[in-house]
Parts: structure tokens; C-alpha cells; sequence
């Protein structure tokens, strides 16, 4: 692989993270990572969006008059995620009921716009989906990991397998909403600490 | 007494930005100061009332008649995008003053999770046409509260001292998560 | 290839055009999904009806009944489970519109002699984690083999004898909402049968 390629693919994971740097699609991060297995689910999700979105932009880019281009990536990226909304409610019943009303508003995820007119609109096929599966990824990661802390946390369980023994209770106000704002501000700081540890050796 | 109901659930209770998540982004991203904070939430109010009155009457009178449920999602973003653009250009000529203070916010509002979200939830909690519109109304008052209450506060934190790891987004979130658990002190209220 | 320039016809021709498409492609995967969608809401029901009622060998749904509820307009809908054509055990399907995010929706399953069996949530917004806890064991063990009427179906908060998930007391509420439902109409099948 060349070294653009390499570059727009792992711009998504570390330095321009979705969530922990660019904070975009803040509303499902907060929102359902109250476990591991939502956080995954959404973020699975959201990356599957975002590649069919990435692709379908970068080859009609060019067709698309510039006043409406706005207008015209939303009808596509809407058209995806209902899609994507119909698929998981006839295969994956369950985690598509766990996410509940976030699946439409994958919509109004600013990283879908964002990545279809910063990256996709001006790029390759190819380059485009390197893109999106960086992004994806780079955003599922720090959803999963979230939901991991919130749940082992504020559940006491791991992808739902309980560590807790009987009577001991877990800290319940980390999945309860002001827990999802003091972890998430916490999982940043460590985030930011490790990276200028980086850049400093 | 219903409506009331809903204004004290909505604004309070269940407020949509700390407990629902729905708006997060104009909530951090245009907060830093009361005055641009309050003009966000007034412009969330026009729009999310008119577009929650709109979306309601196409899915009566157009969606649900005809089994056409699953186009709710691309129907309604479209309907908002359109109605944006429309209060825009409206207001640019009716009133340039207001214009002046909305204008840079209205584009934003497009992308706000919490309009579609209103939108999408109005219809599936089955609302009838008054109360869903009281309920997106109340919504947004519950937003326009939250962003400025949460304004005020950062305009205090910029003349305090904050540990290096802290400053930026941490601190913001720190202070929305504190905001949140005061709010959560409402939970009960009216049930 | 140049960018389209932005005049009226060709905003208007794109525009059109990527609506159309949208709309194909739309209704083409409905069409394909529609039976799985179907066919899971089915299994789930099924699913869950499996878990109230002893064990049947009927089409409980076939046999479906409607349940008149005293002093209100609406009905509920009752399952008999039949084992060698004997009904064993009841179903009712219920639902309370007092959850923290609109409707619940759920199957209580009864004994013969009266007492609730069982009960699963079938459809929710409750958030996941917190207002979903009331479809756990620990919230619905306090159900199995309740007696209506010997026990004050209502959540302590309210001064009842329910135990509500911590920090989730209003999706307790709706949930004891929608059986104290189901038990209403039960009641008044159960004494039109004696």
C-alpha cells in the first residue's frame, strides 16, 4: 500500500479520532454506550453507513452541481441508513430494538456529512472507503471502549457477563446520563496524556 | 394539565440534552458565551415547532395511509432541510435584524440531532397534533435552557484557573455531566 | 470529468434524479425485508408467549381472543396455550404508555387458578441498561405465582409492595401499569368463565 492510502485509512484510528479528537457523533456516543455490546453495535453500524455513503458520494461527485450538493448527500446518506435500519430490523432484531431511535439519526451523525464533504466529495472510490473503514473503525473503537468503562462500571459486567458477587452493587450513575459526560471526559484525558507521552519520546 | 405534564416532563425531567443526548453537538460547540447560546436556542425553538407541526401532518396524511412507514426517516430530514432553508430566506427578508441575530445558526440546525429526533419521536409516541407540537416546543425550551444555564457556567470557567489535562473538551464535559446529575434531582416530578 | 455547473435545470434534473433512485432502491429493500421483519416480530412473539405459558402445542395466536376491559373502551388480546387440546395456561398481551420513552409492550402469562406466571417485555424504548432492566429475572421474579389481589400491585415508591429497578423507577411504574392492565381484563374473563 502506498503512503496516502496508509495515511487517509489511519487518520481515522489515533490522530484525527471521530470522537476522542474531532468530537463529531457525540449524541449516539453518549447515547448507547451504556454497554459493550451497544457501543459495538452502533458503531458496526455507523461504519457499515459510512462506507456504502463514502463510496456512493465519491462517484456521483462529479455529476452533482455544486448549490445542491448539500441536499443531495443527505436524500443518499438517508437512503443508507434506512437501508441499513431495514437490514438490521429483519436479521438483527435484537440489537436493532437495543439502539432504538439512534439508528434513523445516523442521519444527522455529523461524521457521515462531515466525511462525505471533506473527504469523499474530492477523492477516489478507493481512497474514499480507505477513509470511511479508518473513520468507521476509528469511531466504533472509542464507542466500544466507553461502553466497556460505563459497563463495567455502572453495570459490574463485561459484554454482559456479570463480575459482580451477590449484594454487591455496581457504580449505577455511570449508565445513568451524567455518567456517560464524566467518562467520556476522562477516557479524553487519558487519550490526550498518552498521545503527548507519544509525541514526546 | 396534560400539557403541562409535558412541558415539565420535557423541560425538566426528561431534558433532551442532558438525559436524551439529542443536540449534544450545538450544545458543546456553540456554548461559549450566553448571547450566542440563547440565539441557537431560539432559532432550535422556531424550527423544531414548525418542523415537528410539519413532519406530523405528512405522516398522517401521506406515510401511514399508505404503508409508507419506512420512508419516515429520508422524508423528514428533507422535509427540515427544506424548511430550514425556508425560514432562512423568510426571515432575510421579513426581518433583517433578526436575521442579523439567527442567520449563522439556522444552517447548523439541519445537522441537529435533536430536530429529526423530535421530529421521529412526535410520531412514534403517537402524540395528537396539539400536544406533539406543546411537546416539540417543550423540547426545545428544554434545549434553549440546558445550552444557556451551561453557557453561563463556561463563561465563569473562562476567568478560572483549570489543570492543564483538564482544559478544552474535558472540562466541558465535566461540567455537562455535573449539569446532567442536578438536573436528574427533577427525575420524578409529575409522574 | 467538469463539475456540472449549478443552473436551475441541472439542480433540478440531479435532484429528481437521486430522489428517484432513492425511492427505488427504498421500496426494493422493504419489499425484500419485509417477511424477515415479519418473520422476526413472529419468533419474537412466539418467543416470549414460550415463556409465560406452560408448555403448549397449539397455535396460541390462531386462537385469539378479545378481552373487553371494565369501564374502558379498549381490548386486550388473549392467548389460550393448549396442550392435547386441554388449555392449560393464558397469555395476555398488554402494554402501558407511561414509559420513560413512550409505549411498553408486553405478554403476561396466567395460571388457570387465577395467579400471573410470568411476563416479558415485547416492545420498549427504555434506556438500554437502565429502563430495560425490567424485562430481567430480578425484576420479575417478584411476579411469579402472584395472587392478583393478595399483594398492592404497585411500586413501594407509590406505596405498593413492588420492589422498582433502582434508577428506574418510572419504567417500573409502566411496567406494573401494564399488568395491573392485563389483570383487569383477566379478572373479568376469568369470573364471565366460572
Amino acid at each position: 500500500m502506498d503512503k496516502t492510502s496508509l495515511q487517509n485509512l489511519t487518520r481515522g484510528l489515533v490522530a484525527e479520532n471521530p470522537i476522542l479528537v474531532m468530537m463529531l457523533g457525540m449524541c449516539p456516543t453518549l447515547g448507547v454506550s451504556t454497554s459493550a455490546l451497544n457501543g459495538l453495535g452502533m458503531g458496526s453500524a455507523t461504519l457499515l453507513v459510512l462506507l456504502f455513503s463514502n463510496a456512493a458520494i465519491s462517484l456521483v461527485k462529479d455529476i452533482i452541481p455544486p448549490l445542491v450538493r448539500i441536499p443531495s448527500y443527505i436524500v443518499i446518506i438517508a437512503t443508507i441508513v434506512t437501508v441499513v435500519d431495514l437490514l438490521m430490523a429483519a436479521y438483527l432484531p435484537a440489537l436493532h430494538a437495543a439502539l432504538g431511535i439512534y439508528i434513523p439519526l445516523i442521519v444527522v451523525n455529523c461524521i457521515i456529512l462531515g466525511r462525505a464533504e471533506a473527504f469523499a466529495s474530492k477523492n477516489t472510490l478507493g481512497q474514499s472507503l480507505l477513509d470511511a473503514l479508518g473513520m468507521g473503525i476509528g469511531f466504533t473503537l472509542a464507542l466500544t471502549t466507553l461502553g466497556i468503562i460505563r459497563e463495567i462500571l455502572g453495570n459490574g459486567s463485561v459484554f454482559g457477563l456479570s463480575f459482580l458477587g451477590e449484594g454487591e452493587s455496581p457504580i449505577l450513575l455511570f449508565i445513568m446520563p451524567p455518567g456517560a459526560f464524566l467518562a467520556l471526559a476522562f477516557m479524553i484525558i487519558v487519550f490526550n496524556h498518552l498521545r503527548k507521552r507519544e509525541a514526546k519520546s | 394539565m396534560t400539557y403541562l405534564l409535558i412541558f415539565i416532563s420535557a423541560v425538566l425531567v426528561n431534558n433532551i440534552v442532558l438525559s436524551q443526548f439529542l443536540g449534544i453537538c450545538p450544545f458543546l460547540g456553540v456554548s461559549k458565551k450566553i448571547s450566542t447560546a440563547l440565539g441557537m436556542g431560539v432559532a432550535v425553538m422556531f424550527v423544531m415547532t414548525f418542523s415537528t407541526l410539519a413532519t406530523f401532518l405528512i405522516y398522517h396524511t401521506l406515510l401511514k395511509p399508505y404503508n409508507l412507514e419506512y420512508m419516515t426517516t429520508i422524508t423528514f430530514i428533507l422535509v427540515i432541510a427544506a424548511l430550514v432553508q425556508m425560514v432562512e430566506i423568510i426571515i432575510k427578508k421579513a426581518s433583517p435584524p433578526l436575521y442579523q441575530a439567527l442567520g449563522i445558526f439556522l444552517p447548523l440546525i439541519t445537522t441537529n440531532c435533536a430536530v429529526l429526533g423530535i421530529a421521529i419521536l412526535t410520531v412514534q409516541k403517537d402524540y395528537a397534533l396539539l400536544p406533539g407540537v406543546c411537546f416539540a416546543l417543550a423540547n426545545a425550551m428544554g434545549f434553549t435552557l440546558a445550552i444557556v444555564i451551561f453557557a453561563g457556567i463556561r463563561e465563569r470557567l473562562a476567568y478560572t484557573k483549570i489543570p492543564q489535562v483538564l482544559q478544552g473538551t474535558p472540562i466541558s464535559l465535566i461540567t455537562a455531566g455535573l449539569l446532567s446529575m442536578a438536573f436528574m434531582g427533577f427525575a420524578g416530578i409529575g409522574r | 470529468m467538469a463539475q456540472k455547473k449549478s443552473t436551475f435545470w441541472n439542480m433540478l434534473l440531479t435532484l429528481s434524479g437521486i430522489a428517484l433512485v432513492a425511492a427505488f432502491v427504498l421500496s426494493f429493500v422493504e419489499g425484500q425485508t419485509k417477511d424477515a421483519i415479519d418473520k422476526a416480530k413472529t419468533n419474537r412473539e412466539l418467543e416470549a408467549l414460550a415463556a409465560v405459558v406452560k408448555p403448549f402445542d397449539n397455535n396460541p395466536f390462531a386462537e385469539k381472543l378479545s378481552l373487553p376491559i371494565p369501564h374502558k373502551k379498549e381490548k386486550l388480546e388473549l392467548y389460550p396455550a393448549r396442550k392435547n387440546g386441554v388449555v392449560n395456561s393464558y397469555a395476555i398481551k398488554t402494554y402501558s404508555d407511561k414509559g420513560f420513552a413512550g409505549r411498553i409492550e408486553m405478554i403476561v402469562g396466567f395460571f388457570m387458578d387465577g395467579r400471573i406466571n410470568n411476563f416479558v417485555i415485547t416492545q420498549s424504548q427504555e434506556t438500554p441498561g437502565l429502563g430495560t432492566k425490567i424485562n430481567d429475572e430480578k425484576f420479575k421474579a417478584q411476579f411469579h405465582g402472584l395472587y392478583p389481589g393478595r399483594t398492592v400491585l404497585k411500586v413501594r415508591q407509590d406505596g405498593g409492595e413492588i420492589d422498582a429497578v433502582t434508577a428506574a423507577t418510572i419504567s417500573s411504574r409502566a411496567a406494573v401499569d401494564a399488568i395491573r392492565r392485563a389483570i383487569d381484563a383477566y379478572h373479568n374473563f376469568y369470573t364471565g368463565n366460572k
